[in-house]
C-alpha cells in the first residue's frame, strides 16, 4: 500500500481525518499515485494537478524521502521505500501568509 | 411568518444568517468550508433550500458545493469548467496577448424555473451553464469568443464575469457584465451576444468611448422592469432604459460616483442603492463614514442613509457582490464589508444594524425571502 499525506484542507475535501492508504498496480510513480488517489477520492479530482493537462497547480509541492520530488517528471518511478509504504508521498500546499 | 435568509461569503468561509420577518434576530450558521475563499452563495427562487456555492483556493483551485436543506448540509459537486474549443487569448495587464486561464467562479445566477439549471460566470471571463445541478458545466461559447474577446483585458481584482442577470419577461435575454470588458446581451439564450456599452465613458481607456473595455462593476434590475438596467460604473452611476441599447449617466450630486455594488428596491423600481467609495486609488468611504445612498427619482437625486451605520473613523469596503435586497414589505436592503460586518436594514434603508461585525472580509452577500 502507497501512504499519501495530504494537507488539511485536502483531507477535509476527502472526508479523511489522516493519511490514505492506496493501492497502485504496476510501477509507482507520481502520476500512478495521484490516478489512484482520485479514482479512490474523485472530490480531490483538480485540486492537486489540473484536470485535463495533469499539471501540478503553481501552489502544491511534492515531498518524499526528504526529497522535493514536484519537478520530477510524472511517470518517472518513486522512491522504493514509497513504493513500499514505508514513507508517505507528501502532498504539500505552498507557505504562504503574513 | 416569513422570513430571510442571508448567504454570506468571505475570505475565509461562508456563513448563513437567518431571522424572522421582522429581521430584528439573527441567527448565524458557519463558517462552512473555513479557511476557503467563498465567493459567492445562491439559492433557486425554484426551491430556496436548494443553494450553490463557489468555493476557491489560490493552492487547491475550484469546488462547487450544493446544499438541498437550505445550507445545513453540502455535498461538493461538478468542478470540471473547461473552455470550450483552444481558448485562444486576450489582453493582459500590459496589452500583450494572454492565453485564457479558469481560475475561480465569480458569481451563480440560478434559473427562476428550474434548480438543475445554473449560470456561472467565471475568471477568466467566460459564462457556464449546468442543467443537472452542478455535476456537469459547459461553457456557452458564444460570449467569449465574440469578435471582441481577444482585446478584453483584466481588471486590477482579475478578468471576471461577474454579473448575470436573466430578463424575468424576455425568454432567453441575458445581461452579462466583465471587468474589464464591459456589459453584454444576448436574446437568444446566449447563443448570441453584443456589447451594450453606449453611453459609457471611461477615461482610463484610450478611446473612452469604445465598443468595450469598460470596467463595469455591477448591473442591477428590477424584475417588474427588466428594461431598465441600472449600472455602478467603475466611475459613473449609469442607466438604461432600453435593455442597454444606450446609458446616460445618472450620478446626480452623490459625493463620489465611484464605487462597486448597486441595488434595486424590490418594489419600487425607481429607488436604487449604491455604496460610494472615495476613488479608484483609496477604496474606501469618503470621510471615514459608511454612507449608503438611496435615489428615489431613478437617479441623479441621492440622499445619504447613515442611521446606525458607522460614521466616523470607517474605512471599509463594499465589494460588488456584497449588498442584496429581500422582497418583504418594507424592503430590506443589506450590505457586507470587507471589515466582516454585515449590516442590515428592515426599513428600505431608513435605519440600519450590524447582524454580524467580526466576520472574515465579506466577498457576497444574497438575500433569500423565505415563505
Amino acid at each position: 500500500m502507497i501512504v499519501v499525506a495530504l494537507p488539511t484542507h485536502l483531507r477535509t475535501l476527502a472526508q479523511v481525518d489522516d493519511d490514505v492508504a492506496l493501492e497502485v498496480s504496476g510501477t509507482v510513480t507520481q502520476g500512478a499515485v495521484l490516478d489512484a488517489l482520485e479514482a479512490a477520492y474523485p472530490v480531490l479530482r483538480g485540486t492537486i494537478r489540473d484536470q485535463v493537462t495533469h499539471k501540478r497547480r503553481p501552489f502544491i509541492r511534492f515531498f518524499a524521502c526528504r526529497r522535493d520530488l514536484s519537478h520530477e517528471p510524472p511517470d518517472a518511478p518513486l522512491p522504493d521505500a514509497v513504493a513500499t509504504g514505508a514513507e508517505p508521498f507528501m502532498v504539500v500546499g505552498a507557505i504562504a501568509g503574513g | 411568518m416569513s422570513g430571510v435568509r442571508l448567504l454570506v461569503g468571505t475570505r475565509k468561509g461562508a456563513f448563513v444568517l437567518t431571522a424572522d420577518g421582522r429581521r430584528r434576530r439573527w441567527e448565524v450558521s458557519g463558517p462552512h468550508f473555513g479557511g476557503w475563499e467563498i465567493y459567492h452563495v445562491k439559492g433557486s427562487p425554484a426551491e430556496p433550500n436548494r443553494l450553490y456555492a463557489s468555493q476557491t483556493s489560490g493552492w487547491f483551485g475550484q469546488q462547487v458545493q450544493r446544499s438541498d436543506d437550505g445550507g445545513r448540509t453540502w455535498t461538493p459537486v461538478g468542478n470540471t469548467f473547461a473552455y470550450d474549443g483552444v481558448p485562444g487569448t486576450h489582453q493582459w495587464y500590459d496589452g500583450t496577448p494572454h492565453p485564457w486561464e479558469f481560475k475561480r467562479v465569480w458569481h451563480f445566477e440560478p434559473s427562476p424555473a428550474d434548480p438543475d439549471t445554473v449560470y456561472a460566470g467565471v475568471e477568466d471571463a467566460a459564462l457556464f451553464r449546468t442543467t443537472d445541478g452542478g455535476k456537469t458545466w459547459e461553457e456557452l461559447s458564444a460570449l467569449r469568443t465574440h469578435s471582441t474577446g481577444a482585446r478584453w483585458q483584466p481588471g486590477a481584482g482579475g478578468m471576471c464575469l461577474h454579473t448575470i442577470l436573466l430578463d424575468p419577461a424576455r425568454t432567453g435575454r441575458i445581461f452579462v457584465a466583465i471587468s474589464a470588458a464591459g456589459a453584454f446581451r444576448s436574446d437568444d439564450g446566449g447563443t448570441s451576444w453584443r456589447p451594450i456599452n453606449r453611453g459609457l465613458k471611461s477615461t482610463i481607456l484610450p478611446e473612452p468611448e469604445a465598443e468595450v473595455g469598460h470596467c463595469v462593476h455591477r448591473l442591477a434590475m428590477n424584475r417588474a422592469r427588466p428594461g431598465t438596467l441600472f449600472m455602478q460604473k467603475h466611475w459613473d452611476v449609469m442607466r438604461s432604459d432600453d435593455g442597454g441599447d444606450a446609458w446616460r449617466e445618472v450620478s446626480g450630486d452623490l459625493p463620489t460616483d465611484f464605487g462597486f455594488p448597486i441595488e434595486v428596491h424590490a418594489h419600487e423600481p425607481e429607488t436604487v442603492y449604491v455604496v460610494p467609495i472615495k476613488s479608484d486609488s483609496e477604496h474606501y468611504p469618503p470621510d471615514g463614514k459608511l454612507r449608503v445612498y438611496r435615489t428615489r427619482t431613478g437617479g441623479d437625486e441621492w440622499e445619504p442613509l447613515t442611521k446606525g451605520l458607522p460614521q466616523r473613523d470607517c474605512y471599509v469596503n463594499v465589494l460588488r457582490d456584497a449588498s442584496s435586497v429581500d422582497a418583504l414589505d418594507p424592503c430590506g436592503i443589506y450590505v457586507g464589508t470587507t471589515g466582516g460586518q454585515v449590516y442590515g436594514s428592515a426599513d428600505a434603508g431608513d435605519s440600519w444594524t450590524a447582524i454580524v461585525r467580526d466576520l472574515p472580509a465579506v466577498l457576497s452577500v444574497e438575500a433569500q425571502t423565505l415563505p
